[in-house]
């Protein structure tokens, strides 16, 4: 990315030849990408992150429709788009999920209307983990000639992905989620999809997305993507022990806990696990203050936390979604610090009990 | 284990800044955290032109305060506390105005969430003591083993009134810093410290309530929970029943009022009372507003452990009131307050708040 910095400086879309060196940088990313989840590179359309992604896939795909199906699990790129088409006269159907956190594809069978113009289910949820049942889902939308996008922002990198098995029409994924940089995502957009663009003024990106390319970052995500695809089934295999160490060590010393969602077919990385009687938002803190950064819920824009959609959509209660925490895992962690974080979720759970009963 | 951290509640204010930065000055360990309480994006019709600037719980406020932490280099976090504020702070707050009681919000919030909420929350990370922006110290009394609730140095800014409910053990682990400092003194220091926000305004009296303008406030709240404006309707009389003419909405009213009752009358006409069961605003001349005594309820005692007989104080009866002579008198579960001279627009809702010189002897709700 550095070298791409100082050396690339060239407008990608320029006739010259510093356009055509940034040109080649740029077309070698798109490769990278595009081989990480099958896709032919003609197919991908970078962003400027996987909001964008998510954003120009549903919006480009349903605005002026009159129907579409969504999960009450997606993240908000998703959500939030889906409102706007709402607001724009769209009606949205969203698909409740089970204790499982995972849709049932039956369901979606029995949403879709003649007029449906668009199916969005993520492909890994970012708080519990959960995969979606996308190939079966796939097999329903495609019979009803309705395209399918999922959001697969935090399944990159982390499970295989294939476009073809999937059955999607549509696939958004971000870098900074496989360790490239943030500001950069890409939408993959099966051959013959129809797609408009959501904001105007150049022809880049195949009319699609306009905007002179962020060409270091676009190149950087390329090169990610190329690690991720090399490290993907040790590291699945290693994140997916360290997960599996942790969860036993607290479900098994932690009374009153246990796993939200269900605990198979889940991204090696995640773990969203609760215990009963603490507040979620005081143990954030306070093993943010020894070093541990884990998360609940969702975060305000003043960065305070409110209760998570994806746990109230399960079904949960409000006591239980408070006394909930997600635990997600990366490629710099060990044993070690997973055993330290074990340490400290102990003591922490234990202090907060005790807390909770004086109060 | 290192010292254990004092837990700093910053407003991203001046006077909370200058609490945090002067602590870690001392070298104590600190942890700065906003309380959110209100989401301002709800009611969006009482957001001034131009957004919700300078208001609680803004997203500039935030913005302020995370500058400051980050400035004088501890740790800092946004706490969700909306549910509990709503809860413990704004319903009772609406309720008690169409019960015909002019309530004091900031005594509910400190009670329930500042001295509450967010002790428990210091407790929960790890933190002992809470140090917050308000003026008023806190000494202990070895003689009596009791916490002491004194008045601010800075007698314009003192805040004691608003913190009569404060328990022992909540004092116990309460700091005020600048209890022994005046204003000008700690935006002074706020200055010198080259605080990013040394030279913000004050906030207003009811931080959630834009503009100081509560009925704005209550009919936006009750339009929100499905009240409609005309059940809070009802008729203007004079303490003998004779009926002047209607108002819209018991909670536009407090005793001692005079503007906005929209009659003419010969002689000045002023809130005597509200009558929730009816809803009757009852207006009167100015002498049927004096009343030589009161009752507190829910009595609250701190500097001493309570009273088995007559007791002096200076009692005051709403924030901006110089505190009137008076004899407490023990009556069952409350006070009763006999003052020595009769007292203008003793409000129901608002605290009585007894004093011994500077020192708070406690306080209680007036009925």
């Amino acid at each position: 990315m550095v070298s791409c910095l100082e050396q690339v400086y060239g407008n990608a879309s320029s006739i010259h030849h510093f356009g055509q060196s940034a040109k080649q940088r740029l077309e070698m990313a798109r490769r990278q990408v595009a081989s990480l989840i099958h896709a032919n590179p003609a197919e991908i359309t970078f962003t400027g992150g996987g909001t964008e992604a998510d954003n120009l896939a549903v919006l480009g795909v349903a605005r002026g429709a009159k129907h579409i199906v969504t999960s009450a699990i997606e993240h908000p790129a998703v959500l939030m788009a889906a409102m706007q088409l709402e607001r724009e006269g769209v009606s949205v159907t969203r698909l409740r999920v089970g204790s499982s956190g995972v849709v049932n594809p039956d369901d979606v069978r029995n949403a879709l209307r003649p007029d449906t113009a668009l199916v969005s289910v993520m492909h890994a949820n970012n708080e519990l983990g959960t995969i979606q049942p996308l190939a079966e889902i796939s097999r329903i939308t495609r019979e009803a000639g309705v395209p399918l996008h999922a959001d697969g922002v935090q399944a990159l990198g982390k499970i295989p992905v294939d476009v073809d098995a999937l059955g999607v029409d549509l696939y958004s994924v971000s870098a900074h989620k496989i360790y490239g940089p943030k500001g950069v995502g890409a939408v993959y957009v099966r051959k013959g999809t129809k797609i408009a663009p959501i904001s105007f003024g150049g022809h880049h990106e195949r009319d699609r997305r306009p905007g002179t390319e962020n060409v270091p970052g676009i190149v950087a995500f390329g090169a990610a993507a190329e690690l991720a695809g090399q490290h993907l089934a040790a590291e699945s295999e290693r994140l997916g022990a360290l997960r599996d160490r942790l969860e036993n060590t607290l479900l098994e010393r932690i009374p009153a806990s246990g796993v939200n969602g269900s605990r198979w077919n889940r991204v090696p990385n995640t773990s969203n696990l609760y215990f009963d009687g603490i507040d979620g938002e005081a143990m954030v803190i306070s093993l943010d203050l020894r070093g541990f950064a884990v998360s609940t819920g969702a975060a305000c824009s003043s960065g305070a936390i409110a209760p998570s959609h994806v746990l109230t959509a399960m079904g949960l209660t409000d006591d239980r979604a408070r006394a909930s925490m997600r635990f997600s895992l990366g490629r710099n962690n060990t044993a070690e610090q997973v055993d330290a974080l074990a340490d400290a979720v102990l003591a922490s759970v234990g202090h907060l009990r005790r807390i909770s009963v004086h109060a | 284990m290192p010292e254990a951290p004092i837990a700093v509640a910053m407003s991203g204010g001046v006077d909370s800044s200058v609490v945090a930065a002067l602590l870690v000055r001392q070298g104590k360990s600190v942890v700065g955290m906003t309380m959110q309480l209100w989401n301002q994006r709800r009611l969006p019709e009482l957001a001034p032109e131009g957004g919700a600037t300078g208001r609680c719980c803004s997203l500039d406020d935030v913005y302020d305060a995370r500058h400051v932490a980050e400035q004088i280099g501890i740790p800092y976090y946004v706490v969700n506390f909306e549910r509990q504020f709503e809860d413990q702070v704004v319903k009772p707050f609406v309720e008690e105005y169409l019960a015909g009681r002019t309530p004091i919000p900031c005594t509910l919030c400190n009670n329930y969430i500042k001295f509450d909420r967010f002790l428990e929350m210091a407790d929960s990370v790890g933190a002992w003591h809470i140090a917050t922006g308000h003026y008023a110290r806190i000494r202990h009394n070895e003689a009596t083993g009791r916490y002491q609730l004194l008045r601010a140095v800075d007698d314009t800014k003192d805040q004691t009134y608003f913190l009569f409910g404060l328990t022992q053990e909540q004092l116990s682990r309460t700091l005020f810093p600048l209890g022994e400092m005046n204003k000008p003194a700690v935006r002074e220091l706020a200055k010198s410290m080259d605080l990013a926000v040394a030279s913000k305004g004050d906030s207003q009296e009811i931080c959630f309530v834009p503009n100081g303008d509560y009925a704005a406030f209550m009919n936006a709240y009750l339009k929100e929970t499905g009240v409609t404006p005309e059940e809070t309707h009802g008729e203007i009389v004079t303490s003998d029943g004779r009926r002047l003419g209607e108002h819209h909405g018991v909670h536009r009213y407090t005793v001692g009022q005079r503007k906005g009752l929209g009659i003419s009358a010969p002689e000045p006409l002023y809130v005597i009372a509200t009558d929730p069961a009816t809803q009757r605003v009852v207006v009167g001349s100015n002498d049927e507003l004096l009343r030589d005594r009161c009752f507190a309820s829910q009595v609250n005692w701190i500097s001493i452990a309570g009273i088995d007989g007559p007791t002096r104080a200076q009692v005051k009866i709403r924030n901006r009131h110089a505190g009137a002579p008076a004899t407490l008198l023990p009556a069952g579960d409350r006070v009763e307050v006999v003052f020595d001279e009769a007292q203008r627009a003793v409000t129901p809702g608002q605290g009585a708040v007894f004093y011994d010189g500077d020192v708070v002897l406690g306080g209680g709700w007036i009925d």
